[in-house]
């Protein structure tokens, strides 16, 4: 891995021998300043210093973290939980990946301080099922805590109790959206459920519930204790702190890069990145992970990774999976590549979806291998218009929004797969 | 099959409230209308005669949100909602027509469609099918599907005489949320994910329980069949009657269809007081009787005779017998007007009027709809005052209509009492071996009440003619009194 030169907030430890035991973290300064500033203060002052930070969730959506805690009903008699996401699914993500196999206890540290936030005794780690050494690292991190009574009835010594819980995935991408997460550790289908009510009132068993990313709690312990001034020294007044992007594809040096938001697109690529490979020439980026619109060389430079630069593209910085491809690749090719994945992976519940994904990925299939028409491209538009906006959850826009932008931005590429017609001369003379 | 008002003639019948809520006022299509806090705004349309289309929602399940067919947009809100999950709040300003939403509504159907098998000419739904019905009413585009279906299995037999056609189905979750909420025995599941989802049972195990039935009702498509009902009539040709089950004494409000004197199906009624909207299935399976085994002719000794011959001769054997030495035997299987009818003529004749019934034949009862008592009318027959059985003297001449349990026939042969007559819609033991027999209608034929249980009483209506020619009791005892007595009858009985 990359580890970063200067002093940052997440991958700090990434690098140093064994950085995944206790016994590291705590030489490193993990399981005290951040937990006493916490416990000194009260849960109110926590969720002001984590909503002064402007530390918005890093699962793809970049919603502010402290704005949702605040969400939770005080008092309803009933628990609070707290659940980790830790599914990371997204093609082309593989940061989360990085935080659970190099500083899991990072994000303990965060569970503990979310957990103080919102009132919450119980957290489950939803761990996405193909991960195991991710897993055997938080497993493992987890019983140390609880050995040295970090977790457990006593959370260092405190009159807190908090209980963490693993619950492995069995392999859906679904179940990173965080109700069909809640049906999944309700030991349910991985479906999403309508909303409203929000986790954050109705959740997990019907209680009030917190999902957040684990990057999102991994950045707690930093802003807990070096405050969340020194944490918005990074980054852009509205995007502030820092985020890792794992980046894939055609370039030199790919891997998992914490960079803080604003930073330069194509600095990522052409520097930290080593540029791309074999001496071919960039033609598209995916900024966010699979689901979010495509950019073209031309977006890229001059496109910042912030929120705001991200949609100010007809973008979205999503997840921070940067997915770099070059002049040779074939962009409806690409996106077949993606639809085959969201027509697999759709939970079939909403009528859009469940048929949408399939018939979208069916043209594309017909496009690639038989040519397609004019008629096609204005029906995949269609239908992806069709998709968006009307499900239950985001997954038909995670499809829609891709296909949208690929024909909008490449529409060279998909003529290129248009039938030719009758026009050989030899056809003629026959 | 679908049981749901979706236009027309049917009154919007009101669920059960707890409280009386607070009135909202809101606007759907630029009409001003109120609803109570708490309803929905398909309901809240609904109740105003604005329908929404809609396949998953179902009145009588929860609501899961997934056809996507009732979306409409809604002042305010950015994003279209879908109606059957979003509350009416103060003010609201609901758009059920514009460009957009019908827009959406030909996109569902589109998306819907494109991997059905279209096989309405083999499709026992075809008539009664949401899709037909919707695409009449909001689609009507041709296809822009160039692609191969996706190909499921066609014929899964469920159990509990349930048949699944796998192409066919919507993933509407209606038979799952039945079986998870109403039977609750949860047997039903929809497995794989995107196009390729499907209801399934799980590994083993069979759809079954004693309301499986109704999941074929609430399919608003034709993926779940009944066995019983495949194939035997397509459904424009049956005419609709409101009927009451006469399977036990809940009552259960039902729907007889039938084309010609035979009955095909019967399916439930709409009642929130008894049934809500489910029947149990040993009540919809029960109307066989009334299109086979039928008595459709006067017999003496087995010999077909006329009504008025029949009826002479049973006056004849009554003009030789004392009062006390007659009696006549009712059923709690016969309406309220029948049982007064022969209270009366017990009264005029100065004889005792027993009861007979039908025995429990099977143990089963529940918390939900099946009771153990069964008889659709035993209250009517405790109303009236009539005697069990058990009271009948050594030798008496009994007069009995529509037949005795086995217990007491028994009691019939112990005391030495004789069967003089038998007024009967069906064979049996006893109609091979009385003497005079009498072909009567089934409920199927007649108009009449029964008096459930619970004291509700409901009306039930003749669905057809009384098959052959058998007659209704009151018609009967007009001419039978009218021989009695050599004259015009003093009671005029209500026929
Ligand atoms: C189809 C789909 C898949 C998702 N997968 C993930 C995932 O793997 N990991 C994740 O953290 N969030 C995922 N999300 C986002 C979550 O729903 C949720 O927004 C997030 O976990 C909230 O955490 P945050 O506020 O800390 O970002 C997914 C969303 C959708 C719609
Ligand atoms: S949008 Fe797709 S994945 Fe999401 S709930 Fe609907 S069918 Fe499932
Ligand atoms: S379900 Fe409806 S549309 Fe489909 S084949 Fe049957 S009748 Fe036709
Ligand atoms: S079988 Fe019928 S009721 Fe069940 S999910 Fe399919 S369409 Fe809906």
């Amino acid at each position: 891995m990359n580890a970063p030169k200067k002093q940052l907030v997440l991958t700090n430890r990434v690098g140093i021998p064994d950085s995944h035991t206790l016994a590291v973290y705590q030489k490193t300064g993990g399981y005290s300043k951040a937990l006493s500033k916490t416990f000194s203060q009260t849960p109110d002052g926590v969720i002001e210093e984590v909503k002064n930070s402007g530390l918005r969730g890093r699962g793809g959506a970049g919603f502010a973290c402290g704005m949702k805690w605040s969400f939770v009903p005080k008092n309803t008699g009933k628990p609070t939980y707290l659940c980790v996401n830790a599914d990371e699914s997204e093609p082309g993500t593989f940061k989360d990946r990085l935080l659970l196999e190099k500083d899991p206890h990072q994000l303990i540290e965060g569970i503990i301080i979310a957990c103080y936030a919102i009132n919450c005794h119980t957290a489950y780690i939803y761990i996405r099922g193909e991960f195991d050494l991710s897993y055997k690292r938080i497993h493992k991190a987890i019983e140390e805590a609880y050995a040295q009574g970090i977790l457990g009835k006593n959370v260092l010594g405190k009159n807190y109790a908090l209980n963490v819980y693993i619950h492995r995935g069995a392999g859906a991408y679904i179940c990173g959206e965080e109700t069909a997460l809640l049906e999944s550790i309700e030991e349910g289908k991985g479906q999403p459920r309508i909303k409203p009510p929000f986790p954050a009132v109705v959740g997990l068993f019907g209680c009030p519930t917190i999902i957040n990313n684990v990057e999102t709690l991994s950045a707690l312990p930093f802003i807990l204790s070096e405050g969340a001034t020194a944490y918005k020294k990074w980054g852009t007044e509205k995007s502030p702190g820092t985020k890792l992007f794992s980046v894939s594809g055609h370039i030199q040096k790919p891997g998992v890069y914490e960079l803080p938001l604003g930073y330069s697109l194509k600095k990522l690529i052409e520097e930290n990145c080593g540029g791309m490979t074999a001496g071919k020439k960039l033609k598209a980026v995916i900024p966010g992970g699979s689901s979010v619109p495509i950019l073209t060389a031309k977006d890229v430079e001059t496109m910042m990774l912030d929120y705001e630069s991200a949609i100010a593209h007809g973008s979205m910085l999503g997840s921070g999976g940067v997915i770099v491809m070059n002049e040779d690749v074939d962009m409806v090719w690409a996106l077949k590549n993606l639809t085959r994945f969201y027509a697999h992976e759709s939970c079939g519940q909403c009528t859009p979806c469940r048929e949408g994904t399939g018939w979208v990925d069916k043209i594309l299939y017909r496009m690639l291998h038989e040519g397609g028409t004019n008629e096609d491209l204005n029906l995949l538009t269609d239908i992806s218009h069709n998709m968006m906006g009307k499900t239950i959850c985001v997954l038909a826009d995670a499809m829609a929004m891709p296909v949208l932008s690929y024909i909008k931005k490449f529409p060279d590429d998909f003529r290129n797969h248009f039938r030719r017609t009758g026009s050989s001369p030899r056809a003629k003379v026959i | 099959m679908i049981l749901e008002i979706t236009s027309g003639e049917q009154e919007v019948l009101p669920g059960p409230r707890l409280f009386n809520m607070a009135k909202i006022k809101l606007k759907i299509d630029d009409r001003e209308i109120e609803a109570e806090a708490g309803t929905t705004v398909l309901e809240a349309a609904k109740a105003v005669g604005i329908e929404i289309p809609h396949y998953c929602y179902h009145p009588g399940l929860s609501i899961d949100g997934n056809c996507r067919m009732c979306l409409v947009e809604i002042e305010k809100i950015p994003k279209p909602v879908i109606s059957c999950h979003t509350r009416v709040a103060e003010g609201m300003v609901v758009k059920t027509q514009t460009e957009n939403v019908k827009k959406m509504r030909n996109s569902v159907m589109e998306f819907l469609l494109i991997n059905h098998p279209l096989d309405c000419p083999t499709c026992d739904q075809a008539g009664e099918c949401r899709l037909q019905d919707y695409y009449m009413q909001y689609d009507r585009i041709a296809s822009r599907f160039a692609e191969e279906k996706v190909h499921k299995n066609k014929m899964v037999d469920l159990g509990a005489g349930v048949m699944l056609d796998q192409e066919r189905c919507i993933a509407c979750s209606r038979c799952v949320r039945f079986c998870n909420e109403v039977s609750k025995t949860g047997e039903l599941v929809l497995a794989n994910r995107g196009d390729h989802v499907t209801i399934t049972t799980f590994p083993g195990k069979k759809l079954s329980n004693p309301y499986a039935g109704n999941v074929v009702d609430i399919c608003p498509v034709g993926a779940l069949t009944s066995n019983e009902f495949r194939f035997k009539k397509r459904v424009w040709f049956l005419s609709k009657t409101e009927s009451v089950c006469t399977g036990c004494s809940r009552g259960c409000a039902i729907e007889i269809h039938f084309e010609a004197s035979k009955v095909y199906r019967l399916i439930p009624r709409f009642n929130p007081q008894v049934n809500s909207y489910w029947m149990c299935d040993e009540g919809r399976h029960g109307f066989h009787f009334v299109n086979e085994n039928r008595i459709l002719k006067p017999t003496k000794n087995g010999v077909e005779i006329s009504a008025s011959m029949a009826i002479s001769y049973l006056a004849g054997e009554i003009k030789n017998l004392s009062p006390a030495s007659l009696g006549i035997v009712a059923h709690a299987t016969l309406s309220n007007e029948v049982l007064s009818i022969l209270k009366e003529l017990g009264t005029s004749l100065g004889t005792q009027v027993f009861f007979s019934r039908n025995e429990p034949h099977n143990p089963l009862s529940d918390h939900f709809l099946m009771t153990k008592d069964k008889n659709p009318n035993q209250m009517g027959i405790n109303h009236m005052g009539f005697k069990p059985l058990s009271e009948l003297t050594q030798g008496q001449s009994l007069i009995v209509i529509n037949g005795l349990s086995k217990k007491d026939g028994e009691l019939v042969t112990q005391k030495k009492a004789k069967v003089i007559a038998l007024f009967s819609a069906n064979e049996s033991e006893l109609s091979k071996n009385c003497s005079l027999v009498f072909p009567i209608p089934t409920f199927a034929e007649q108009n009449g009440h029964f008096t459930n249980g619970d004291g509700l009483v409901q009306a039930f209506k003749a669905a057809f003619k009384p098959r052959g020619e058998s007659k209704e009791i009151g018609v009967y005892l007009h001419m039978l009194l009218a021989q009695l007595e050599d004259k015009k009858p003093r009671v005029a009985f209500g026929i």
